[in-house]
């Protein structure tokens, strides 16, 4: 699998997710829980702003000196006896990893959870070279053994309901218990205990790496990424160029940031920074650790206006947070990496070809942008999106792209700006009927008669969506 | 070790940013807010003692409160509620100190299997610890907030015994709890910037392992240990 999931049109995989009941009904009441879990945290924090202020701050300066940190983290990292490696593309990750293993003559891979690991199709390359991967997580090992695709990026599994899963787990592993969710997570426990103890390759993702001292630190909850980097004798670490932070002390306020959006808990069950190889004498950790560092597409943002969508910590506030993937869920997106976040992140990392809707797919309500904890604007890049896509197709008619420029302007002072997107609810809402805006104000007008700008309201998407259906999207 | 493909790497990193290559002497800016050193500032330890266990109710874990005298029984009474036939423990200097040598005598003296981390067994441990029923270790520094122990492992203190069985014990010396993690992590940057050796593993472990995974439903206890008991010791 690689950063696109499936082979059906944006249309097609939007009336899956639309038709599909139960997975509408799980996605809204998992978003509602998320939601309230991360509200409350951030409340009994009392001053979550200067939280996210410091958040911000800390991405800012990290990104600004990528090369500086990256550079001490591999210093530090090669000297607690640990190699590294840069790789540049997808394949060169995969290369070197898949020369590793054989190397040690490994059979057997044990995987914790790992958006980049999918991004870059790791388990296919590992599997087309004679390795079993087996997926830990009980999310992922759910969706493994279906072979289906993730939904969402901390609860992969969401759209599947206990009757499925135990339907999985007789079909291929001969389960014969109930469907009790207790029930089926220790059959997991005692299924992936055997695969953990004979596995002889553990790979994680990395939620952040301490530049200041080649630590990578795993943030989860159920302790498979501890098992993963305990027994087997060698690790491998896969991390996006941009998962890091300067020192320890900013590692913890990322870390307090990510797990209260993420799953509303001050700290999850596990939080554990690891470096290098085991040391003298030590048993349990890896007698040899590799260290992955991925661009993949990333560099190619940096010193451009979205650089600040490489400051994401995949925490899914933003996705929980929005209307639209209430609508359509997680499979809609037809990237690894879904909702606002996704609809950013995909067509910077894979182009905007195959993913021209996906800046569509919003609303542009701002829920996104309020709920980051490290105050990505996500909904001004998803603008900015549709702005390029506009100049770039060229197809549109001139009216139409003499209102983009002036939308730039007009969006571009900052006074303006929360005009058009704060306070567009109400501020548009004379202009709206049947939750389009037919008659903007200013620089939409020109955009208007040319083509329905959708409505900054919860319906908007899917008026959007209709309005495409019928045809006039082209 | 090896580092490879590092300079292009590098290189066109800081192209993209529109500068040169830095080597050296970016410095961390003074951050404008420092909200972190806000929570539970002026706690006494005793109030730090109450919101940890109040915490405790939040992440499934069971609170106990003794002194040195009493810590034997309080022991004797998780590990039977556990039903525990078999303990592994760490190797660590404050089992004799907090008379935990004694204890582990009395265990085996009532019939049940004890092992102490011994790092010349080599993977000797880890089998033992994966079927035994009960990991003990101290806690290195407590965090108030989320109701973390935390543990600098080492070959004393390996990384199974908290793990692998299917329940844990922290015993935390009242002396080690700071009000959350900001205060662990800054000991961790002092110490590696005085030269230190950072710990191939720490780990900040809150509580037992759980998933959200099958329909949101809350499960406790997939992976890791199912229970888990602190118990907080007055310093000797
Ligand atoms: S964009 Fe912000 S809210 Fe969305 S996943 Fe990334 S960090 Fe979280």
């Amino acid at each position: 699998m690689s950063i696109r999931i499936g082979t059906n049109s944006f249309e097609h995989r939007v009336q899956e997710g639309i038709k599909n009941d139960f997975m509408r009904g799980a996605v809204s009441s998992a978003q509602g829980r998320f939601r309230s879990g991360r509200l409350k945290a951030a409340e009994e924090l009392g001053n979550w702003e200067d939280w996210r202020t410091l958040g911000e701050e800390i991405r800012n300066h990290t990104m600004e000196n990528l090369d500086f940190y990256l550079q001490q983290l591999s210093d530090q990292v090669s000297k607690r006896g640990g190699s590294v490696f840069f790789a540049e593309t997808a394949e060169e990750a995969n290369d070197y990893i898949q020369n590793v293993i054989k190397k040690k003559n490994g059979k057997k891979v044990v995987k914790s959870k790992s958006m980049v690991t999918e991004e870059i199709g790791l388990n296919k390359a590992l599997e087309e070279a004679g390795s079993e991967v087996v997926e830990t997580d009980l999310g992922e090992w759910i969706l493994q053994l279906d072979e289906d695709p993730p939904s969402h990026i901390v609860t992969p599994a969401l759209h599947k309901n206990k009757e499925q899963i135990r339907e999985t787990f007789a079909a291929k592993k001969g389960y014969d218990k109930t469907d009790k969710p207790e029930e089926l997570a220790l059959f997991a426990r005692e299924q992936l205990r055997k695969d953990f103890l004979s596995a002889d390759i553990g790979i994680t993702g990395c939620n952040f790496a301490v530049a200041e001292s080649g630590a990578v630190t795993l943030v989860t909850n159920e302790g498979n990424a501890r098992l993963v980097t305990s027994l087997p004798d060698t690790q491998i670490t896969v991390m996006g160029m941009e998962r890091l932070v300067p020192t320890w002390e900013d590692l913890e306020v990322l870390v307090s940031l990510l797990t209260r959006s993420a799953v509303g808990q001050k700290l999850t069950s596990y939080v554990t920074s690891l470096t290098g190889t085991r040391l003298e004498g030590e048993v349990d950790g890896p007698e040899e650790f590799h260290l992955v560092i991925v661009d993949n597409g990333r560099s190619k943002i940096l010193g451009t206006e979205f650089q600040s969508a490489l400051h994401c910590i995949r925490c899914a506030a933003c996705i929980n947070a929005c209307p639209v993937y209430r609508h359509v869920g997680g499979h809609s997106y037809g990237s690894i990496y879904p909702g606002p976040i996704g609809a950013v992140l995909t067509p910077l990392l894979d182009g905007y070809d195959d993913h021209k809707e996906l800046p569509y797919a919003s609303t542009l309500c701002a829920a996104c942008t309020e709920a980051c904890p490290v105050k990505i604007p996500l909904h001004e890049h998803l603008i900015r999106h549709r702005q390029i896509i506009v100049e770039k197709e060229n197809k549109a008619p001139k009216a139409e792209k003499l209102a983009m420029k002036g939308f730039a302007k007009w969006g571009s002072s900052p006074a303006a700006y929360k005009m058009s997107t704060k306070m567009a609810r109400t501020a548009l809402k004379p202009w709206t009927k049947d939750e389009k805006i037919e008659n903007g104000p200013g620089p939409m007008k020109a955009w208007t008669d040319a083509r329905d700008f959708p409505a900054p309201s919860k319906q908007s998407f899917r008026s959007w969506y209709k309005s495409r259906r019928k045809g006039d999207e082209s | 070790m090896a580092i490879q493909n590092r300079e292009s790497f590098l290189n066109n990193l800081a192209e993209n940013l529109g500068r040169s290559r830095r080597k050296e002497g970016v410095e961390r800016p003074e951050w404008s807010v420092s909200p972190q050193w806000e929570v539970y500032q002026g706690y006494s330890e005793d109030q730090l003692v109450d919101v940890l266990e109040k915490q405790c109710k939040v992440i499934h874990t069971d609170f106990r409160k003794t002194d040195a005298a009493g810590l034997q029984d309080v022991l004797k009474e998780t590990v039977d509620r556990y039903q525990g036939k078999s303990i592994i423990a760490a190797d660590d200097s404050r089992n004799q100190e907090y008379s935990l040598d004694s204890f582990y005598q009395r265990m085996e003296a009532d019939g049940v299997e004890v092992h102490i981390w011994d790092a010349g067994k080599g993977k000797e441990n880890q089998v033992f610890a994966e079927r035994a029923d009960v990991g003990i270790t101290f806690s290195d520094a407590t965090l108030a907030e989320s109701g973390t122990v935390t543990l600098f492992n080492s070959k004393g203190n390996g990384r199974s015994i908290s793990l692998l069985p299917k329940t844990y014990i922290a015993v935390i010396p009242k002396s080690t709890i700071v009000p959350r993690i900001t205060q662990a992590t800054k000991h961790i940057h002092e110490a590696n910037q005085q030269g230190h050796e950072v710990s191939s593993c720490v780990s900040f472990i809150t509580g037992p392992s759980n998933s959200a995974d099958i329909e949101m439903n809350l499960i406790v206890g997939v992976h890791g240990p199912i229970k888990v008991t602190y118990i907080v010791v007055e310093d000797k």
